[in-house]
């Protein structure tokens, strides 16, 4: 009888009611957009899908998404470890306000940061002005990508690592003391294996947000087609020429980058709760 | 607590379990340089854009008619948007702690979905099913129902991209506090609601704001998912960041840089805010938080 039934007994009033609104609010809001873009790729056909996102332009948009977004991703791996460190670890004046701003790039919305960030590295900006002598021009290139990214993905990999940071045990950092190791020893050998999973996912979170950036990015890019033009604004190109089917064609591919990714990042929490029981 | 005996009873600096001093600061020190040029060089430079001109000038770009009902649609936008989903996340909440189900992780999965999906997907998918060239969009819009390019659409874009922010607070929150009281108060022969409302909810109302005003702060802030289906309609259909958008591409820098002053202010009150609940009322906060 029980194992017929999708739901275990119980006494708690109220399922019907919340399980119906929560699938009336998802179903209206996500899923059946996320079908209705699903199926216009049916209609168009798998065939004339793979050409329209093996054209030149929408090719040259999505690798150029992915890989800014990596090099994004990369560069606050580093630096979100490093600011979760200093930030736990580490006692010093204003620590708690650093600590709270840390969050601004999810507070601050994207179309601020994008023309905040244009208005300091375009030539005329304090940024740009300084980099100029150095012959590197961050506006309107891929480094100017690169740099609203960096300020988008930045409190991911700080927000999972740093609760782990402060959950670690410092008796296993004495004892490894204790039998000898050095303090850089320790922390390659010791510290950073236990951090590895959050690292991991705070990286693939930040990957997954940067690869479908728009607001940000779009002020800095400069947008010229196959060089500096994003995958999310050659959509909203084509929706505005009408050209529905290039549109979904794009969306459905940066939907399968994003599945992917969400994939990866649940294969990582289970290997890790595998691993060491950690997030 | 054995961290703290141990860097008392060894002097400062020469402590087995941290670094040596040099490299302390200079760590301090470049991740702290770093924060001021990726961070707070961007978030000041709005306010001197803003401010260039004088506060006088900056105000009364605030004052002109786009600004305005930019403003406004914003706050109706969010008035509507940000309840809905918090009752739907209290739903998710609910149904998901409360009850077992078969495919339980599949359903967080799904609410979880909007955050991993670009804002411009999001409102690419909201076109392709309410707007005019699909057929549930065409008899919508035969019988006058304009959801893509009007104020609906924005809603429900807005919506998207908030939709996992309350639920995914309330869950885990939920998850340890457990079924006990609100079994208790059953066996008691409490109803439903007067449980939920008694019990439950003072349990969880700070995590509830917590969710709740993150939820606010993305949906003022929102930009891709609006852009693609509001249709940018001057003075009906632009929020604040799109009117920040269309006043930049205007070369507008003060009227642009003005708005996004108001929208950075709301930013810092979001993180004051969240940064006071996450000290006052940590141990009622999602558990990945208490550091």
């Amino acid at each position: 009888m029980r194992s017929l039934s999708l739901r275990a007994p119980s006494a708690m009033p109220g399922f019907g009611i919340s399980f119906g609104i929560l699938m009336a609010v998802l179903s209206v809001v996500v899923l059946l957009p996320i079908a209705a873009l699903l199926g216009r790729g049916l209609l168009i056909g798998p065939a004339d899908l793979w050409d329209m996102v093996n054209s030149r332009r929408i090719g040259n948009a999505l690798v150029l998404s992915f890989r800014a977004a990596l090099v994004a991703a990369l560069f606050n791996l580093v630096f979100g470890l490093a600011l979760a460190w200093v930030l736990v670890r580490y006692e010093f004046w204003g620590k708690r306000v650093i600590d709270a701003a840390v969050d601004l790039p999810f507070a601050l919305p994207t179309a601020v940061a994008g023309i905040a960030l244009t208005t300091l590295y375009a030539p005329s900006g304090v940024f740009g002005q300084a980099l100029a002598p150095f012959g590197i021009q961050v506006a309107y290139t891929e480094l100017g990508i690169w740099t609203a990214l960096i300020f988008v993905g930045l409190p991911f990999v700080v927000r999972t690592v740093q609760p782990v940071i402060a959950e670690l045990d410092a008796e296993v950092e004495e004892v490894s003391a204790t039998l000898g190791a050095g303090r850089a020893h320790t922390l390659r050998r010791v510290v950073l294996p236990t951090l590895t999973p959050a690292l991991l996912t705070g990286f693939a979170l930040a990957l997954a947000r940067s690869v479908g950036e728009y607001g940000s990015v779009i002020f800095i890019a400069g947008n010229i087609p196959n060089l500096t033009e994003i995958a999310p604004l050659l959509i909203v190109i084509r929706l505005e020429e009408y050209d529905y089917d290039a549109a979904a064609a794009i969306g459905i591919a940066m939907l399968f980058i994003s599945f992917a990714m969400l994939l990866a990042i649940n294969l990582i929490q289970i290997w890790s709760r595998r691993r060491i029981g950690l997030v | 607590m054995t961290d703290a005996t141990l860097t008392h009873a060894t002097p400062q600096g020469t402590s087995v379990t941290t670094e040596p001093r040099l490299f302390r600061w200079l760590l301090t020190g470049t991740v702290l340089a770093l924060m001021a040029v990726l961070l707070f060089a961007p978030l000041l430079v709005v306010f001197v854009e803003a401010l260039g001109d004088g506060i006088a000038v900056a105000l009364q770009s605030l004052a002109m008619p786009d600004a305005r009902s930019a403003i406004l649609l914003t706050l109706t936008v969010a008035v509507i948007a940000v309840p809905l989903n918090a009752i739907a996340g209290i739903a998710a909440a609910w149904a998901i702690t409360k009850f077992e189900f078969r495919g339980k992780a599949f359903l967080i999965t799904l609410i979880d979905l909007p955050f991993s999906v670009s804002p411009v997907v999001a409102g690419l998918a909201l076109v392709l099913l309410f707007g005019a060239n699909s057929t549930f969009g065409a008899w919508l819009v035969a019988n006058d129902m304009r959801i893509v390019f009007a104020f609906p659409g924005i809603v429900l874009a807005t919506m998207f991209v908030t939709f996992p922010f309350v639920a995914r607070e309330l869950i885990p929150v939920m998850i340890e506090q457990g079924r006990a009281e609100e079994e208790a108060a059953l066996t008691l022969g409490a109803g439903g609601w007067r449980v939920f409302l008694t019990v439950t909810l003072p349990n969880i109302r700070w995590a509830l704001l917590y969710g709740v005003l993150l939820c606010n702060a993305r949906a003022m802030g929102e930009f891709g998912a609006v852009a693609v289906i509001s249709g940018k309609i001057r003075g009906e259909t632009t929020t604040m960041p799109i009117m920040i958008e269309m006043l930049y591409n205007e070369y507008l820098s003060v009227a642009a840089f003005a708005l996004a002053a108001v929208l950075a202010l709301l930013a810092l009150l979001t993180l004051v805010l969240k940064s006071l609940l996450e000290w006052r009322h940590a141990g009622l906060l999602a558990a990945t938080r208490r550091h």
